[in-house]
C-alpha cells in the first residue's frame, strides 16, 4: 500500500484495518496463485476445481487448529504440544459413537453405537474436552514446562492405545438391543468410517439438498464426467470455512471479555492475577478444555470424510504443523491464527509439491537421478549442478520438513510476532475509551496501536528518574 | 475526596489482621521466627526492618503466596492461614508486589479493567453467549467509569491507553496500587511501594496513601526506609531476623536501643 494519494489511500488503508479484509485479500492471493500455477501446469477445469478443493480443506483445517491453539498459547500462555492427541480422541470418539452397529455394513471389522453423527461429533468434542481436564488438573498447578511435556507424552499415549490391539475390539454391553455388540477402535490397521456421508446429511437437515443437486448439475455442465465429487469436496471446504469463521467468533468473544482478560492476566503473570483475586485454575482449566474441544472437532472435521482412520496419522509432527502455523500469523491474535493457517496450508503444506509441478511442467528438465551418489558427483567432478537440482526438485516431498523447520528458525529470528507484527486484541467487552470522549482516545479496539512509549511532557511528575 | 472511587465502605473493626506465632522456614534458615502482631483499623501501620528480616516472607504468608509452617493469620475474625491467594484476596486483604508485576502487554485500561471482583464476565458462558453479553457489557461500562475516577485520582490518566510494559518505574507502582484499590479492598499491603521511585513521586504516593487512610483503608506498610517510616507510621513493627523485636510510636521506636543495632549491626 503506498502513500501516493491522501484520499485515495486513506480510505483504502481504513479498509485494511479490518480485520475481514486482510483475510480475504490473503486468500485472493493465495487462491490467485493456485490458478495461475494451475494455468501453467494445464490443469483442467476439473483439475482446478479439484485443487480449489483442497485447497479450501487445508486452509480451513489449519485455521481452525491454529484458533484453537491460539486460544491455548496466545491467549493463555498454556504450552499445549499435544494437539493430535485431542484431534484423535475426537473423531475415535466420534467414530465409536456413530459408526453403524457390528454387523449392520459389510465391509467393517467392528461396528460403533450406531448414534446420529451429530451426536458423534458431541460426544467426541466432550471426549476431548474431558481428556484435556485430566490431563490439565495435575499438569497446572505446576511450572509451565511441565504442560508441554505432559501433553506430548499424553499425545503418544492416545496414539499407541488406539493402535494397541486391547482396543482393536471389544464387546459392548448394548442395552437398546438387549445384545452385546462388537466395537473397537481398529488398531493399527485403522477404522473404517462407514457412517452415512456427513456432508450430504448435514445439507439434508439444512434442507438444501435441492441446491446441492442444482449445483451439481451446474458443475456437470461445465465437467461432464462424474461431476458429483468435485462439488462434495468444494462445498465441504465451503463449509470448513464456515467453520473457521464460526471458531473465530466464538474465540473473539472469548478474547474480548473478562474472562479473556483474565486469561491474559495468567498469560503476563499468574501470581498477579491470583493476588488480584482470580481464582486461576479455574479459568486455565476452562480455557483449557475449550481449546481441547476445538481441536477434537477439527480433527472430526479433517478425517470424517476421508473413509478411514489410522493412529498413525497422529504422529507429533502434526502438532508442530499447527504451531507453525500459529506463529506465521502470530500468537494473541485470531486474524493472525487464520492468516498463518492459510499460508501455511498453502505454501508449506500444499506449496512445495505445486512448486515442484509448476517448475517441471516449464522447464521441462528431463529425468532426475536415482539416488544421492550420481545427483551430487557431476557437481563436484565438473562443477555441472543440473542433476542436484533435479535431484533435489525431485525430492520436494522429503524436504518438506526442512523447509518448514528452515521457515520456523527464520521467523523465530526475524519476526517473532508474526505476520501482523506486534498486535493485541483488547480485552474487554465493551471500547475502552473515556466515556463520553474527553482526554480517552476512544478506539480501544484499534489494533494496531504502535507500542512505543508517548512522551508525557506534562506528565505531572509521573517521571521516576533513576 | 469522595469515597465513591471504590465504592463500599471498608468493614469496621478494631484489628482486622491479626498474626499469631508465624513460622515459616527454607531449609535450614528460619526465614520467620514465631511472629506476632496485629494492625489496628484506619491506620498506616509500618513494618520494617534490615535486609533478609523476613518482611517479604511475612507478606507472602498473610497474602496466601507461601504456607507457614505454623501459626495462624487471622483476617476481619476468619482464620485465612493458609488460604489460597485469590481467596483471600477476595475476602478484601490485597497486596502489591515489591517489584511492580505490570502485566506489561496489556494496557493500563486492560489492567485496571482486570481488578474488580466477581466480574459477570468472568463466566465463560455469560461472555459468549448471545443475549447474554448484554449484561456483561454493562457491567463493562460501570467498571469502566470507576477504573477512569481512579486513574484520574492517581493522575495516570494520560497514560491510560499506553502498554504497561512501557511506563517508568514510578508509574508503575501507581498503577500498581490503583489496581489495587479497584478491588475494593478493607485493608492494602504495600511491599516497599517506593523502591525505586523519584522524591516527588514518593511525595505524591504518600499523599495519596494518607488520603485513602483517611477515608478508612488500613495499611501495612513494608519499607527499608527507616525515616519514612517514621515519618508517616502511627505504629511500628520492627522485624529483625524473623522475629518481632519491639513495636510501638515511631518515638518508641526510635528510643529503642535494640532496634538502633539491629540496623547498625545488620546490613542497613
Amino acid at each position: 500500500m503506498s502513500d501516493a494519494e491522501a484520499s485515495g489511500t486513506g480510505s483504502l488503508r481504513r479498509l485494511w484495518e479490518q480485520d475481514a479484509a486482510k483475510i480475504v485479500a490473503l486468500l485472493a492471493i493465495i487462491y490467485g496463485a493456485y490458478l495461475v500455477s494451475g494455468l501453467v501446469l494445464g490443469y483442467s477445469i476439473r483439475g482446478q476445481l479439484n485443487s480449489m478443493a483442497s485447497l479450501t480443506f487445508y486452509i480451513g483445517v489449519f485455521a481452525t487448529l491454529a484458533l484453537a491453539l491460539n486460544l491455548h498459547w496466545g491467549y493463555t500462555g498454556l504450552f499445549n504440544i499435544g494437539v493430535v492427541g485431542f484431534m484423535a480422541v475426537g473423531i475415535y470418539v466420534m467414530a465409536f459413537v456413530s459408526k453403524p452397529l457390528y454387523g449392520s455394513t459389510g465391509a467393517a471389522q467392528v461396528g460403533g453405537l450406531g448414534l446420529p453423527i451429530p451426536v458423534g461429533i458431541l460426544v467426541g468434542m466432550l471426549a476431548a474436552a474431558a481428556l484435556g481436564f485430566v490431563v490439565a488438573l495435575p499438569a497446572l498447578r505446576l511450572r509451565a514446562d511441565y504442560l508441554a511435556i505432559v501433553t506430548i507424552a499424553m499425545s503418544e499415549i492416545v496414539r499407541f492405545t488406539f493402535l494397541s490391539s486391547t482396543f482393536q475390539q471389544f464387546q459392548f454391553p448394548y442395552t437398546l438391543a438387549g445384545d452385546t455388540t462388537r466395537v473397537g477402535f481398529g488398531g493399527g490397521s485403522g477404522l473404517i468410517l462407514d457412517f452415512p456421508d456427513p456432508l450430504l446429511a448435514f445439507i439434508d437437515v439444512v434442507g438444501l439438498s435441492g441446491a446441492y443437486d442444482g449445483l451439481v448439475g451446474v458443475v456437470g455442465a461445465i465437467v461432464p464426467n462424474n461431476p458429483e465429487p468435485i462439488v462434495h469436496s468444494l462445498v465441504y471446504g465451503l463449509v470448513l470455512l464456515g467453520v473457521v469463521a464460526g471458531y473465530f467468533w466464538l474465540l473473539k468473544r472469548t478474547g474480548e471479555s473478562p474472562f479473556g482478560r483474565v486469561l491474559k492476566a495468567i498469560r503476563e503473570d499468574e501470581d498477579v492475577a491470583r493476588a488480584l483475586g482470580k481464582n486461576t485454575d479455574r479459568f486455565k482449566i476452562v480455557s483449557f478444555m475449550l481449546g481441547c474441544a476445538l481441536m477434537g472437532l477439527a480433527g472430526i472435521l479433517w478425517l470424517m470424510g476421508q473413509g478411514a482412520v489410522t493412529p498413525n496419522f497422529f504422529r507429533p509432527r502434526l502438532t508442530f504443523f499447527v504451531w507453525i502455523a500459529l506463529i506465521i500469523g502470530g500468537a494473541g491474535s485470531n486474524t493472525g491464527s487464520v492468516m498463518g493457517g492459510a499460508v501455511f496450508a498453502a505454501v508449506l503444506y500444499q506449496g512445495p509439491l505445486y512448486f515442484q509441478n509448476v517448475v517441471t511442467s516449464v522447464f521441462q528438465p528431463g529425468e532426475a537421478p536415482s539416488s544421492f551418489g550420481p545427483a551430487v558427483s557431476p557437481l563436484i567432478s565438473g562443477f555441472d549442478p543440473m542433476p542436484f537440482l533435479l535431484y533435489t526438485l525431485d525430492s520436494v516431498r522429503q524436504l518438506q520438513l526442512v523447509v518448514m523447520g528452515v521457515a520456523l528458525i527464520w521467523l523465530m529470528h526475524n519476526r517473532p510476532q508474526g505476520m501482523l507484527g506486534h498486535r493485541k486484541e483488547t480485552a474487554a467487552a465493551i471500547p475502552l475509551g473515556r466515556p463520553g470522549g474527553g482526554a480517552g482516545r476512544g478506539g480501544g479496539s484499534n489494533a494496531d496501536a504502535d507500542p512505543t512509549p508517548k512522551t508525557d511532557g506534562d506528565g505531572g511528575g509521573g517521571e521516576a528518574g533513576e | 475526596m469522595s469515597k465513591s472511587i471504590t465504592g463500599a465502605q471498608p468493614d469496621v473493626a478494631d484489628t482486622p489482621l491479626r498474626v499469631e506465632g508465624l513460622t515459616k522456614r527454607f531449609g535450614g534458615i528460619t526465614a520467620v521466627d514465631g511472629a506476632t502482631f496485629e494492625v489496628e483499623q484506619g491506620t498506616l501501620t509500618g513494618l520494617i526492618g534490615p535486609n533478609g528480616a523476613g518482611k517479604s516472607t511475612t507478606f507472602n504468608l498473610i497474602t496466601g503466596m507461601l504456607s507457614p509452617d505454623s501459626g495462624t493469620v487471622t483476617f476481619d475474625g476468619e482464620d485465612i492461614t493458609g488460604r489460597e491467594p485469590y481467596e483471600i484476596a477476595n475476602r478484601g486483604l490485597v497486596r502489591t508486589f515489591q517489584i511492580a508485576r505490570e502485566l506489561g502487554e496489556m494496557t493500563v485500561l486492560e489492567n485496571m479493567m482486570l481488578a474488580p471482583k466477581a466480574q459477570r464476565g468472568e463466566h465463560l458462558w455469560r461472555s459468549v453467549l448471545p443475549g447474554v453479553r448484554g449484561s456483561v457489557r454493562t457491567q463493562e461500562a460501570e467498571l469502566l467509569d470507576r477504573v477512569w475516577e481512579t486513574l484520574d485520582f492517581f493522575d495516570i490518566e494520560h497514560l491510560a491507553e499506553e502498554y504497561a510494559g512501557n511506563l517508568s518505574g514510578g508509574q508503575r507502582k501507581l498503577l500498581e496500587m490503583a489496581r489495587a484499590l479497584l478491588t475494593d479492598p478493607d485493608m492494602l499491603l504495600l511491599d516497599e511501594p517506593f523502591a525505586g521511585v523519584n522524591p516527588t513521586l514518593e511525595q505524591r504516593l504518600l499523599e495519596h496513601i494518607h488520603e485513602l487512610r483517611d477515608q478508612g483503608y488500613t495499611f501495612l506498610l513494608v519499607e527499608h526506609d527507616m525515616d519514612l517510616i517514621m515519618d508517616n507510621c502511627r505504629h511500628v513493627i520492627v522485624m529483625h531476623q524473623g522475629q518481632i523485636l519491639t513495636e510501638g510510636t515511631p518515638a518508641e521506636i526510635k528510643a529503642n536501643e535494640e532496634v538502633i543495632e539491629a540496623y547498625l549491626g545488620g546490613d542497613v
